[in-house]
């Protein structure tokens, strides 16, 4: 084998041995310390200003303003809502569902408490006032981002009746279309889902029968 | 005239040596394996299709408006009412195709002839880094026509980084810029894939090119042309790069330019492959479409990612699986301990192990772009089956054999029987 040639080191190891070697002692000995401190002094001070320079940089890519103001609370009507039927919200540009359950579909969530992941909602996935059987602060009232928790897609209402596309022992409740992930009326998560935890359950106030505040708590309210 | 022309280039060259001297380092005096083959053509065809995308790029963008309400329609504008906008709207989306397809087929010649092994380490990683630009880059640019597949494929994607422990939903918030995906997003996307993502390829191809330079070009034969050099100093099996082989990859341009031109021409939208039905339909955060795929070329992760189930209530595992699909490439150069680089001189071990990772890979790839029912389900049910979809426990099978291919390489790669390599490159 040729020995390595000067332009290209790469080929051997004892190259970079030599490069070393090449600072001899008496090269350090010359340091001058004074300049050397006042040049590490001077990097440090540098180094903190332009990392305090990139914060106006980072924190641009923060929502802004008008999109924080966007996402403020709304106020629904839901007199006008039948009693079974899917009411479709915006909030913070995510769909919210409303809906009246009956008490044929209350029965219908108690069925599957064991086909679900998570009956207790354990995971903080709602406010307190949400933590039990039905997830709602009223029994018969369902309020729901509807956004798949795997991958944030728009699951499908699927009313009992869709027995024969969801299996017959379907007892209502939602489908997601883009990984097959299954919730109960209660936005319970069956379990072998992709989606690891149940439905999420906003923040929301009910003002009086007729008008729901969604994004906002009665504890909340005027702070 | 020819005089005059000679003092004009003696005036310049004088005052710029170094630009002759460069032409010499990397074209007429760069002496590249003289047994380059088929393979070799896709390194200069992904140079051809990173300048076909600027020059598109930039004339889209003067009829393109990167906002909520006007993105859609100013894309149907090109396509309708601008002269020739259509063209470059087609030119721009088959080569964001093509240019995985070249990158996808440069990164197997890799494989192939062991060209990421020392001293090529650093080759490798730039390439592997420009690959990862090159998703961002084609992730940021398949937000801009804002139809419902950009929509979700952007949410899903966004959502990814949403599943980290502790601080993902802030971040997934500051990529978005928004509570869901918006103005605001599309707006920043379209900053990053107009100027600051093709800033970061075009330095990441130099520093390719510069460190592929200074330690030569492998080639099939995986031996090393500056062992054996000349009296005139070049290496014995090395040709200058031009003439010989911009001649060659000259024809390469032009076979590839006419399968380019046919698909832009007759099948631009590569029969929802290239670009999906689903986009054609504005982007609606209130409705998801049925089904949800990525473009094909980043399918393969796309199904690692849904393979994985969920643990411990949390996606992420899934996401981290996918990640490490991609970084892992980076430790190729070390995780190979053959002593002979190219396939030829392997043994049927590592074969065996590079054609099960292809095939593993085309299925991922495959499934990927289909929904998990696309094989139905199994007949019966067992404690130990969370879904019953054939088709995700094939792609939890081939994401096995996907990390066994690198985690095992170390073992395999230095128990491989392999042949002798000669000392020169064979014709």
């Amino acid at each position: 084998m040729e020995a390595p040639s000067v332009k290209s080191p790469i080929f051997s190891r004892r190259n970079f041995r030599f490069h070393k070697n090449s600072i001899s002692m008496s090269d350090q000995a010359k340091v001058d310390k004074t300049r050397r401190n006042l040049m590490v002094a001077t990097s440090v001070v540098g180094g903190a200003a332009s990392v305090g320079a990139a914060i106006p940089f980072v924190i641009s890519m923060w929502p802004s303003e008008r999109a924080k103001a966007a996402g403020a609370p709304i106020e629904v009507d839901i007199s006008k809502l039948p009693p079974g039927e899917l009411g479709v919200f915006e909030w913070r540009g995510k769909p919210v569902w409303v809906m009246k359950r009956t008490p044929q579909m209350l029965d219908g969530i108690k069925q599957v408490d064991g086909r679900v992941s998570d009956p207790q909602s354990k995971v903080p996935q709602q406010p307190d006032y949400a933590k039990n059987e039905f997830r709602s602060a009223k029994p018969g009232l369902l309020v729901l981002v509807g956004v798949c928790t795997h991958l944030g897609c728009s699951p499908q209402f699927k009313p009992a009746s869709d027995k024969a596309e969801m299996g017959a022992d379907w007892t209502g409740g939602f489908y997601c279309p883009c990984h097959g992930s299954k919730f109960d009326l209660a936005g319970r998560v069956y379990a072998g889902s992709p989606a690891p935890i149940n439905l999420e359950v906003p923040p929301y106030t009910l003002v009086s029968d007729s008008t729901l505040v969604i994004g906002e708590d009665k504890e909340k309210k005027g702070a | 005239m020819t005089s005059r022309l000679q003092a004009l280039w003696g005036w310049f060259d004088s005052r710029m040596p170094s630009a002759a001297e460069q032409w010499r380092i990397h074209a007429a005096e760069y002496y590249a394996p003289k047994n380059f083959n088929f393979w070799y053509f896709f390194g200069s065809l992904a140079l051809l299709v990173l300048v076909i995308q600027i020059v598109s790029g930039i004339f889209l963008t003067m009829n393109y408006k990167p906002d909520a309400a006007l993105a859609f329609g100013s894309v149907e504008y090109i396509m309708r009412d601008v002269p020739g906008g259509w063209i470059l709207r087609y030119i721009h989306s088959t080569g964001a195709s093509a240019f995985f397809i070249v990158v996808y087929l440069h990164m197997f010649r890799a494989m192939l002839y062991g060209s990421y092994r020392e001293p090529r380490e650093l080759v490798w990683l730039f390439g592997v880094l420009i690959y990862l630009t090159l998703m961002g880059e084609a992730f940021f640019g398949y937000l801009l026509p804002w139809g419902q597949m950009s929509y979700w494929g952007a949410q899903v994607i966004v959502n990814l980084f949403g599943t980290i422990p502790f601080i993902g939903p802030d971040l997934a918030l500051w990529v978005r810029g928004d509570y869901v995906v918006s103005d605001a997003t599309l707006n920043r996307f379209f900053a990053l894939h107009v100027i600051a993502l093709p800033l970061v390829l075009l330095g990441l191809v130099v520093a390719h090119l510069l460190a592929l330079h200074d330690v030569g070009s492998n080639n099939p034969d995986g031996v090393e042309i500056k062992k054996l050099k000349g009296p005139d100093g070049h290496p014995l099996d090395g040709i200058p790069f031009h003439p010989y082989y911009t001649v060659k990859d000259i024809v390469g341009a032009v076979v590839f330019l006419a399968i380019f031109a046919f698909v832009m021409f007759f099948v631009p939208e590569m029969g929802g492959y290239f670009l999906e039905n689903n986009n054609f339909i504005p982007a609606d955060p209130l409705k998801t479409p049925t089904h949800i795929a990525p473009v094909w070329y980043f399918t393969p992760f796309y199904s690692i990612l849904r393979a994985v189930p969920p643990l411990f209530n949390s996606q992420f595992p899934g996401v981290l699986a996918m990640g490490v699909a991609v970084v892992i490439l980076f430790f190729l150069p070390w995780l190979d301990r053959s002593p002979v680089k190219s396939i030829r001189y392997r043994g049927g071990l590592y074969k065996g192990w590079l054609a099960a990772f292809v095939v593993v890979f085309v299925l991922l790839g495959y499934l990927g772009v289909k929904p998990t029912t696309v094989w139905g389900q199994f007949g019966f049910e067992a404690f130990f089956l969370d879904t019953r979809d054939v088709a995700t426990w094939v792609a939890r099978l081939c994401t096995i054999v996907y990390f066994l291919f690198f985690i095992l390489m170390p073992w395999y790669t230095a128990r491989d029987k392999v042949k002798p390599v000669p000392d020169r490159v064979t014709p």
